[in-house]
């Protein structure tokens, strides 16, 4: 639903001009989590601005439903704008104004009339979870809570795309994670499609479904989530993958420990997007005569299910092993048994 | 009281001092218009700002900055031939009045410019994200975001009007400096210009509490 074509960006310098934003090109499609991760400086809050025209495209075109953005006049720009949501890092409240009146800006804007304006800002101060500070003003609430004010204004006018733009880069880790509750929460109930940026690759594999890896103005990498995790190809994307999964696997197998066992396997279970088998491995225990030992493991959920790696020390009677090896391979899980000898 | 102040005409005074008050309250609300237009006007048309001019930018800077220089009593001289034009005459309260704005308007204009330089670019930015018309972010973001720095520049700009309104007295405006001047100094009469000046520091201090008392109210940073 939204597809932006060969969009650039160069701001003129006196002495050199910045290409901030290089031909990207990208499909959206309707109720998708989309994330666009970059470092500092890589063009990912000129790219986000381009797609309200906060920015003026130096060239290409964004079109959302169809409508061409590019191509508006001031005032069509402004109708359309109004169905374009967008949250901020430091929020951008206005201080004058109080929790309510700031969800009614929008509103006002739109031009509803007070009774509707206020049964609205009813409705969006439950869904964000701020009912009781209604006549807060910004400077008494947490920076968590100034980010839901700043959901529940973008929302105000139902628009079709929520624009966020490092969201959460203001809060610590709690509230990061409360916020993209929320925001996925938003993503089931309303459908809402959204665009997040962001430097941190946590953010993107808790929410989104599919990402784009920006760096000097290009995308140079995209795909699901799930795939990016599993095979990332460019450096900066591998980079942004170890900030989650951590280096990628030691060997398990030179351990000192893996190296002193005597009976039984070491295996390593893949787990890549499951849903099915989060119970697999207490399935194993109670079905087949083993015992199980968990040596170590990382596994991060998704929006697509679990992705990582667990590793088991098994011991038993090999057949029994081998059963149960068998079992679990009839599961989507991959399993790869470690030399130790 | 009167053993203290001889020569003072306690009824006089108390006319001076509703001249003098006559005078502050109407320059201040010319300047607050005039200075609200100006300091608009620098700010939107600043490079980079929502109607950006840089001829209309460079004019007003321009105007602003003389007007700025004129030391005060050449401006009210200046200013006769005007003020004899507009009211027919250049002595009395209502006559002080054109030079009283004009002297001002163009410092409460810098002061509104700094104070709509405050207000955060991100919320403008927010404004205009949510599909906000020029007027709009006018209206409901810039002034209204900006009123305690409005209010307490307003607080500063009264206080040198009054100082400015006793100029203007030693011409014949009327008010406490008409008073302290003719009938206090120029008759060696000290306790009258005592008597002005307890009064001049006591409207001073009236209009900063005042002031202060708005600013702290609207400030909801
Ligand atoms: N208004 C501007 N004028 C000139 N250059 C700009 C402007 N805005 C951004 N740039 C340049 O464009 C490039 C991309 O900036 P941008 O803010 O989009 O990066 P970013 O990925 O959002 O970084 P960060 O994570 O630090 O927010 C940078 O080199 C920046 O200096
Ligand atoms: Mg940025």
């Amino acid at each position: 639903m939204i597809e932006i074509d060969k969009l650039s960006k160069v701001f003129k310098g006196s002495s050199h001009d910045v290409q901030a934003v290089d031909q990207i090109s990208l499909q959206i499609k309707k109720g998708e989590i989309f994330g666009v991760i970059g470092y500092s400086g890589a063009g990912k809050s000129t790219f986000i601005r381009l797609i309200n025209r906060l920015e003026e495209p130096t060239a290409g075109t964004v079109s959302i439903d169809g409508q061409n953005i590019t191509t508006l006049d001031k005032k069509a720009l402004r109708l359309s704008r109004q169905e374009i949501g967008m949250i901020f890092q430091h929020f951008n409240l206005l201080w004058s104004r109080t929790v309510r009146e700031n969800i009614a800006f929008p509103l006002e804007i739109a031009g509803l009339a007070k009774n509707e304006r206020n049964e609205r800002v009813n409705q969006l101060i439950s869904l964000v979870g701020l009912s009781g500070k209604e006549d807060a003003y910004p400077s008494q609430l947490s920076g968590g809570q100034k980010q839901r004010v700043g959901i529940a204004r973008a929302l105000a006018n139902n628009p079709k795309v929520l624009l966020c733009d490092e969201a959460t880069s203001a809060l610590d880790p709690e509230t990061t994670d409360s916020i993209l509750s929320l925001l996925i929460d938003i993503n089931e109930k309303l459908g809402l499609t959204i665009i997040l940026i962001t430097h941190e690759m946590h953010v993107i594999q808790k929410i989104c479904h599919n990402v784009a890896v920006m760096e000097n103005g290009k995308i140079v990498e995209q795909g699901s989530v799930l795939d990016v995790f599993s095979h990332p190809q460019q450096p900066v994307t591998k980079k942004f993958v170890e900030q989650v999964m951590g280096k990628p696997d030691q060997d398990v197998s030179d351990e000192p420990f893996v190296q002193g066992i005597e009976s039984g396997r070491v295996l390593k279970l893949q787990f890549v997007g499951e849903t099915t088998n989060q119970a697999l491995i207490s399935r194993v225990a109670k079905q087949y005569e083993v015992e199980l030992n968990i040596i170590q493991g990382n596994i991060k959920q998704t929006q697509a299910g679990a992705y990582g790696a667990l590793y088991l020390h098994i011991t038993g009677e090999d057949q029994v092993i081998d059963q149960a090896i068998s079992f679990i391979r009839s599961t989507s899980v991959e399993v790869e048994v470690i030399d130790h000898d | 009281m009167t053993k203290l102040f001889p020569n003072v005409n306690w009824f006089a005074l108390l006319e001076a001092t509703g001249e003098t008050f006559y005078m502050t309250l109407f320059a201040l609300l010319g300047t607050l218009i005039i200075g609200i237009v100006l300091g608009l006007l620098l700010y939107l048309t600043t490079p980079g700002g929502l109607w950006e001019n840089r001829l209309i930018n460079f004019i007003i800077a321009a105007l602003v900055n003389v007007f700025r220089a004129i030391p005060f009593i050449i401006l009210i001289l200046l200013l006769i031939p005007f003020t004899n034009i507009l009211l027919g005459t250049f002595r009395g309260p209502n006559a002080a009045l054109p030079a009283l704005i004009v002297g001002s308007a163009p410092f409460y204009g810098r002061l509104v410019e700094i104070a709509l330089r405050e207000v955060d670019k991100g919320v403008i930015e927010a404004a205009k994200a949510m599909g906000a018309k020029t007027s709009t972010i006018i209206f409901k973001v810039l002034l209204r975001e900006s009123i305690p720095a409005l209010v307490s520049g307003l607080t500063v700009t009264a206080i040198a009007i009054i100082g400015y309104t006793a100029v203007a007295g030693a011409i014949g405006a009327g008010g406490l400096g008409d008073y302290a001047y003719f009938h206090g100094f120029t008759r060696r009469d000290f306790d009258i210009v005592f008597a002005c000046t307890v009064l001049i520091v006591l409207i001073v201090f009236i209009f900063q509490f005042i002031g202060d008392r708005i600013t702290n109210k609207l400030d909801k940073r």
